[in-house]
């Protein structure tokens, strides 16, 4: 799906030569730490930037060729919920995701009204419809962003960090939603700063570093204690248990002396 | 997510919202506009000149079937000749200003967002200003101060659109200094107008005013109006969708910069043609659309109607006191201040609603 993408902003490289595929039904965890292009990558494949190098090809189409109204009703973008200007009810924003297949100069009717509530049913949201959205708690606010691109109808869900602001419980509850939907045949990229959620709930990874791919393949396949070294400079242990694998972080200055600066080393850039 | 007591309560009361929230989408703008023709009929018969509002309808009535006359030829005259432009005018400057008030805020994703805020006013009062000194018919500082409102909104535009980084930010800035600009310019001409006569009809002017409304300004306000509205009135959904943010809305199929300017456009023809046939109005659009938002919501699409009734209605009472309160006219611009100023504190004191 993406081919040797590079793109710079005027002199400073962003990604390098970044290439990786999904299909049906996948789950596709970005992982790495902040900064490393993840960002770049998500706006690049949603159109937001379009004089990147390479090619992103979406259902077989590049994605810089395509408007935002045709790329919208194949890929839909879930963002990290945050507060609006305006407050809307729960269903108003879920009718939002209908825009695209609604004639621009009408507004949703009652078959469109049908579509959110059956993507707010999908996800066991339903009761919340006519609440007000800026009351909802982060983890049910999040649930109504993914109603709300199920009802955009785009086959390619792009979740950003969909459970950074969320408590233990939402995140569990939101990965385990997202998926029941995968399963169902969505293809979900998510960026994630948690590798104990992406050895669980995705198919694949794609760990990245300084703007290009270091691994990428399935989550038995690359995720390793270098990995994850090379990623967030700690050690972590790998641990496999009959519930799958656990990551163990060791405590820090157990028998690395030069792990402390390392650290520093990452953080600085 | 929560627990199911909770969850059970905030659903019952919640379905009964959202069958009260689409009754009142059809109630709400009915009730205003019958508000409003009563309070248009109550208006005409107000005035120094007292005409019985029963005689205000039989001579309105007259003009489309012909009814047995019981009123005079004075009445006539004061309630179609005087009364009526004036009415009119002060109902289609309420529904401009407040439809771009409502407009800028959806836009700008900024419910502080105001019509003048890309110096539409500022250059309407630069254009009168200059042709009242330059000796011009009052036709004439209509005409300058609407091509100067929109000739300094099109620069604000033009510079916003070269400038690097946030689009709706350059725009604002450049909307101020556009202003800001044009205010010392219209300074300037106060400075070097006449005293005695050039002077005191420019201040005037920038106090707002619909006293001496004629037939003719209302056609001046009606035909930019109706143009500016027709896009304003297709987009509704696509402007509700980019209230959410330029990149999600772009996410949903929205083109978010070619949406901005195309309303941006529209709208400004709304305040130029408003801000040239009543001069300096302030706070009707900022605190109309606030009002109509608590009641009605801010889906634009119903949101804009109903401010457009309630900035009518609200014009046409504020311009009853100003006709009726004093012996000498109060200027309309004074009286929107003080009546909107105290009650956007008190909007902002009695915290957000939420629809």
């Amino acid at each position: 799906m993406v081919r040797n993408l590079s793109f710079a902003y005027s002199f400073r490289d962003i990604l390098k030569n970044v290439s990786f595929q999904t299909s049906q039904g996948e789950i596709l965890a970005v992982l790495g730490p902040n900064g490393v292009g993840k960002t770049t990558l998500f706006r690049c494949i949603l159109g937001f930037h379009r004089h990147y190098r390479g090619s992103i090809l979406v259902q077989g189409r590049e994605a810089r060729t395509l408007n935002s109204r045709k790329l919208s009703s194949d890929v839909a973008y879930i963002p990290q919920s945050h507060g609006h200007a305006f407050n809307y009810s729960v269903l108003d924003m879920v009718l939002m995701g209908t825009t695209s297949s609604i004639n621009p100069l009408s507004v949703p009717g009652k078959r469109q009204e049908e579509t959110a509530y059956d993507a707010l049913a999908r996800i066991g949201a339903e009761h919340l419809a006519g609440c007000s959205f800026s009351h909802l708690s982060g983890g049910e606010q999040q649930l109504v962003l993914i109603a709300r691109a199920l009802a955009q109808k785009a086959k390619i869900l792009l979740m950003d960090e969909p459970t950074s602001n969320l408590d233990y419980g939402n995140q569990t509850r939101i990965l385990q939603q997202i998926r029941l939907l995968a399963d169902y045949g969505y293809t979900v990229l998510l960026s994630s700063h948690n590798p104990q959620q992406a050895l669980w709930y995705a198919d694949n990874i794609l760990a990245m570093e300084d703007g290009s791919v270091v691994a990428f393949g399935t989550p038995d396949d690359v995720m390793n204690s270098n990995l994850l070294k090379t990623l967030y400079g700690i050690d972590i242990a790998l641990v496999h248990s009959d519930y799958g694998t656990l990551l163990a972080p060791q405590l820090f200055g157990d028998h690395d002396t030069s792990r402390g600066e390392k650290l520093h080393a990452t953080m600085d850039r | 997510m929560k627990d199911h007591l909770a969850m059970g309560k905030k659903q019952l009361s919640d379905i009964a919202t959202v069958t009260w929230n689409r009754r009142n989408h059809f109630y709400t703008p009915v009730v205003l506009a019958m508000l409003l023709l009563i309070g248009a009929i109550i208006s005409l018969s107000l005035g120094r000149y007292g005409v019985p509002a029963i005689q205000v309808v039989r001579i309105l009535l007259n003009r489309v079937i012909p009814l047995h006359k019981t009123w005079t030829d004075v009445m006539e005259t004061v309630v179609v000749n005087i009364r009526l432009p004036r009415i009119v005018m002060a109902c289609l400057v309420g529904c401009a200003l407040s439809a771009t008030g409502a407009s800028y805020q959806a836009v700008f994703q900024n419910p502080m967002a105001s019509p003048d805020i890309l110096s539409a006013s500022a250059g309407a009062a630069f254009g009168a200003a200059l042709a009242i000194l330059s000796g011009f018919s009052t036709f004439g500082i209509t005409i300058l101060a609407f091509l100067f409102s929109l000739l300094s909104v099109g620069l604000v535009i033009i510079v916003a659109r070269f400038a690097p980084g946030l689009k709706v930010m350059n725009l604002i800035l450049a909307g101020i200094m556009m202003g800001s600009l044009l205010s010392a310019g219209t300074s300037y001409i106060k400075l070097v107008a006449d005293p005695s006569n050039q002077l005191p009809a420019i201040t005037y002017w920038m106090m707002g005013s619909l006293a001496g409304a004629k037939s003719r300004d209302v056609v001046f306000i009606v035909i930019p109006l109706a143009i500016g509205l027709i896009p304003l009135i297709l987009l509704r959904w696509q402007v509700t969708v980019l209230t959410i943010g330029d990149e999600e809305a772009r996410t949903m199929g929205v083109n978010p910069h070619l949406l901005r300017t195309v309303v941006i456009l529209s709208a400004t023809l709304l305040t130029a043609a408003s801000v040239s046939v009543s001069g300096m109005i302030g706070w009707v659009g900022l605190v109309i659309p606030h009002i109509s938002r608590r009641i009605i919501g801010s889906k634009f699409q119903i949101l804009l109607p109903v401010s457009m009734l309630n900035g009518a209605l609200f014009l046409l009472i504020v311009d009853n006191v100003s006709r009726n309160l004093l012996q000498v006219e109060i200027p309309i611009g004074i009286l929107t201040a003080f009546i909107g100023a105290p009650f956007f504190i008190y909007l902002i004191i009695k915290g957000e609603k939420v629809a």
